[in-house]
């Protein structure tokens, strides 16, 4: 019997398993949606913003290492998601985006809601496709979920103009993918990895630096077996975070331009780096031409094009992170006779780490008249033990979040890297919690980046996602208030917000309670009732406005040159208005 | 330094956008493009000439293997290899009389042909490598060059030439 479009898109997604879209609907959309509608196997989550859709689906894959899927209309439906896709493929998100286009017979006549759904988002998608018949239909679906999923994860956008979607065809789902030009590097090369396992038992001074690549490949026990094994010090991106235990005393957490000062000198003195799924961000590397200047490079990674693509590898290995560590790791145990030895060997080393992490360790100034940043997160980490999942915005709170709240398991810190998306993290956080419907979700954000989604406040209240809103309110666009100060002579452009909305207020529009610490000694209570409820909630920490995130490499700078403090001028308050001056316009 | 980069794709919808586009979002430079389909209808064949040092050549050919659509890149500098391009010059002979015999002389040297005449004009074809069309052209150029179409280089590699393929190229030499 023949299907429709729209009856074939459902089949075909329920044979990819997936068990929840994220959408808005609109004209070319209808029937699609139409038949969503009669089924119950696929849930639709209606978003209030099409790139809340986008966000939430990554969140979901993020979480779940499945593919996130969103399905909204033509034209603006689909430019609102770009955001999405433009994030995903910055971070290597598995995630399949359905696009409604215009009947066939109407491409490029400028119709309504028309737009070049495929040419708009060629540049920022791993793959997009225009489906032109309806008997293309399941096969592209087929390959878009096969094409996001494996290899170097990312984005594919399918584009389904209406008449595709109302055509019939007979329904048979492919079992498996041809695709003659795609065929990513799994197994790593053989003799590069027995060259590397010799490197790595040589070195003196190795550091094992982790990228979001070891997450995608679920490679965290390989890594863990690899770094006790060597006893080599492992630092992660902020992609990779979540890989490696924090807690571990071999972990040095997070490296580049707001990470620890020991990881960043344990990488300018390297003599050998072990770059594992991890790509030599900017953010990482700082200054390129002073970057670990004396270290041989490793570098594994499924994507040829990360490898030599910023930094030089002398052992390039090209495959799939987890399979590479594992045959690395059965080199390493053969090629360690005493692992006494090695630890003697490594001892100077870790030791000077030791000494690097004493002298400089992360620090704040407490106070008891202003909350300071990084004492909600401190409290929150301590209360929560550790446990649930966060994601977090873009800015200040988000590198507080990457230094204060040590992920101790994978997939359970969600956040914008590459894109650095403001607006990303209160929807991710609901695509998370709607994977994980028990566990703690919470969304560390502030009150910039929160109201660049707000409005998906809506969705958690109609869908009951009990994530928790976290919000680190500054009234200020943090870190560019950060960067004004340091490099603009405090002239603060555009970067003061005021104390508007009132969250709690905004909160209780939508049905949903808030709380408000304004003293460090209500910090604890706030968390505690925030947590205790049991459905999506506002916590909003009025915190000092002026703090700064350190350390910090100034951008451009090379690892060694960290800024610890605030210079001395700023220090003395001389370019900082009066706290009590901010005070007076908090809400009631 | 100079690479000609020969790239077998899928003969679909939107690749030459794709692979165009990766140029320009990344801020490489195409020279010269040329593409048509091979004997396999199914596939087509773009040249490019592009420049760049070592490091931005390999990153171009691993961007072009990660396009889905792409199924070979071969950077046929790195073989031995033939290249040709056509161009067709239309000069004025308008001016003066004696021209229009200086034209058909230097055709006759280069082994072009004049492939259309109007009372002022000579249209010739030449197809050569680009030193010979460019020496072509310069002669050309006193006489009154009107109007000039160059097809971008196309190239083959010599039998037998060892070339890097999408496979090999996939992995990286230490």
């Amino acid at each position: 019997m023949k299907k429709t479009g729209a009856e074939i898109f459902v089949e075909s997604l329920k044979q990819e398993g997936v068990d929840v879209l994220f959408g808005i609907p609109g004209g070319v959309v209808l029937k699609i949606f139409d038949v969503l509608h009669q089924q119950k196997d696929v849930e639709v989550i209606l978003t209030r913003h099409e790139q809340g859709a986008a966000h939430m689906a990554e969140g979901y894959a993020k979480a779940t290492g499945k593919a996130g899927v969103c399905l909204v209309t033509s034209g603006p439906g689909m430019t609102n998601i770009v955001t999405g896709l433009a994030d995903a493929f910055m971070d290597s998100v598995p995630l399949v985006a359905f696009t409604g286009q215009v009947s066939t017979n109407l491409i490029g006549n400028d119709a309504f809601q028309e737009a070049d759904n495929v040419g708009i988002s060629r540049p920022c998608t791993k793959h997009n496709v225009l489906v032109k018949d309806v008997n293309d239909l399941a096969r592209t679906i087929k390959e878009a979920f096969y094409i996001a999923t494996t290899g170097r994860p990312g984005p594919v956008l399918v584009d389904i103009p209406k008449d595709v979607s109302t055509d019939k065809a007979e329904f048979k789902y492919p079992d498996k993918v041809s695709l003659r030009g795609y065929n990513p590097t799994i197994e790593g090369n053989k003799h590069q990895i027995k060259q590397a396992a010799e490197e790595i038992m040589k070195a003196k001074k190795p550091v094992i630096y982790v990228g979001g690549g070891a997450l995608f490949s679920d490679a965290a026990d390989e890594l863990l077996e690899m770094a006790e094994l060597t006893q080599i010090p492992v630092t992660m991106t902020l992609m990779g975070l979540g890989s490696f235990p924090g807690t571990h005393p071999l972990s040095m957490g997070m490296l580049g331009m707001h990470g620890s000062y020991w990881s960043n000198m344990a990488m300018h003195h390297a003599d050998l780096l072990i770059a594992v799924g991890a790509r030599f961000d900017d953010r990482v590397t700082g200054k390129l031409s002073e970057f670990s200047p004396v270290a041989r490079v490793v570098h594994i990674d499924i994507d040829p094009t990360s490898i030599k693509k910023n930094v030089h590898a002398h052992i390039p290995i090209v495959g799939d992170v987890r399979s590479v560590l594992k045959q690395l790791n059965v080199l390493l145990r053969s090629l360690d006779g005493n692992a006494n030895e090695r630890k003697q060997q490594l001892k100077p080393w870790l030791g000077q780490i030791e000494e690097w992490k004493r002298g400089h360790p992360f620090k704040y100034e407490q106070d008891d008249k202003v909350i300071k940043p990084q004492y909600v997160l401190e409290k929150l980490f301590e209360i929560t033990k550790n446990e649930g999942i966060v994601a977090t915005d873009v800015g200040q709170h988000q590198m507080w979040a990457a230094q204060y709240f040590k992920g101790k398991k994978p997939r359970t810190f969600i956040t914008s890297g590459g894109l650095g998306t403001m607006g990303f993290g209160f929807p991710a956080a609901l695509g998370a919690q709607r994977a994980y419907p028990d566990k703690l979700v919470m969304c560390i954000t502030s009150e910039g980046s929160f109201q660049m989604n707000l409005q998906e406040l809506a969705t958690a209240a109609v869908y009951k996602l009990p994530v928790k809103i976290v919000m680190l309110n500054n009234g200020f666009h943090g870190m560019v208030r950060q960067w004004q100060d340091l490099f603009y002579e405090g002239r603060y452009a555009s970067s003061d917000l005021g104390k508007i909305p009132d969250f709690i207020k905004l909160g209780e529009a939508y049905g949903i309670p808030g709380w408000r610490a304004e003293k460090p000694a209500e910090v604890e209570s706030v968390i505690r009732e925030g947590l205790k409820y049991k459905g999506p909630a506002i916590l909003d920490f009025q915190i000092y406005p002026f703090e700064n995130c350190y350390p910090m490499i100034p951008a451009g700078g090379p690892h060694h040159e960290m800024v610890l403090e605030d210079p001395p001028d700023l220090r003395s308050g001389a370019k900082k208005k009066p706290i009590e001056e901010k005070e007076g316009e908090l809400p009631a | 330094m100079e690479h000609i980069i020969s790239v077998l794709v899928e003969n679909k919808f939107g690749v030459l956008a794709r692979v165009a586009g990766l140029f320009s979002a990344r801020g490489y430079n195409i020279e010269s493009l040329s593409v048509a389909p091979t004997l396999d209808p199914e596939t087509s064949l773009i040249t490019i000439v592009t420049v760049g040092d070592d490091r931005i050549v390999e990153q171009i050919i691993k961007q072009l293997n990660k396009v889905v659509e792409v199924l070979k890149v071969i950077d046929l500098t790195e073989a031995s290899h033939l290249d040709r391009e056509t161009a067709l010059i239309k000069i004025n002979t308008n001016t003066k009389p004696e021209h229009r015999d200086e034209a058909v002389r230097i055709c006759d040297i280069f082994r072009a042909k004049i492939v259309d005449s109007s009372p002022t004009t000579y249209t010739l074809e030449i197809t050569g490598d680009t030193d010979k069309v460019e020496a072509l052209i310069n002669l050309l150029r006193p006489l009154g060059i009107k109007e000039l179409v160059r097809t971008g280089r196309i190239a083959i590699a010599r039998e037998a030439a060892k070339v890097t393929t999408r496979h090999n190229s996939q992995q990286p030499k230490a």
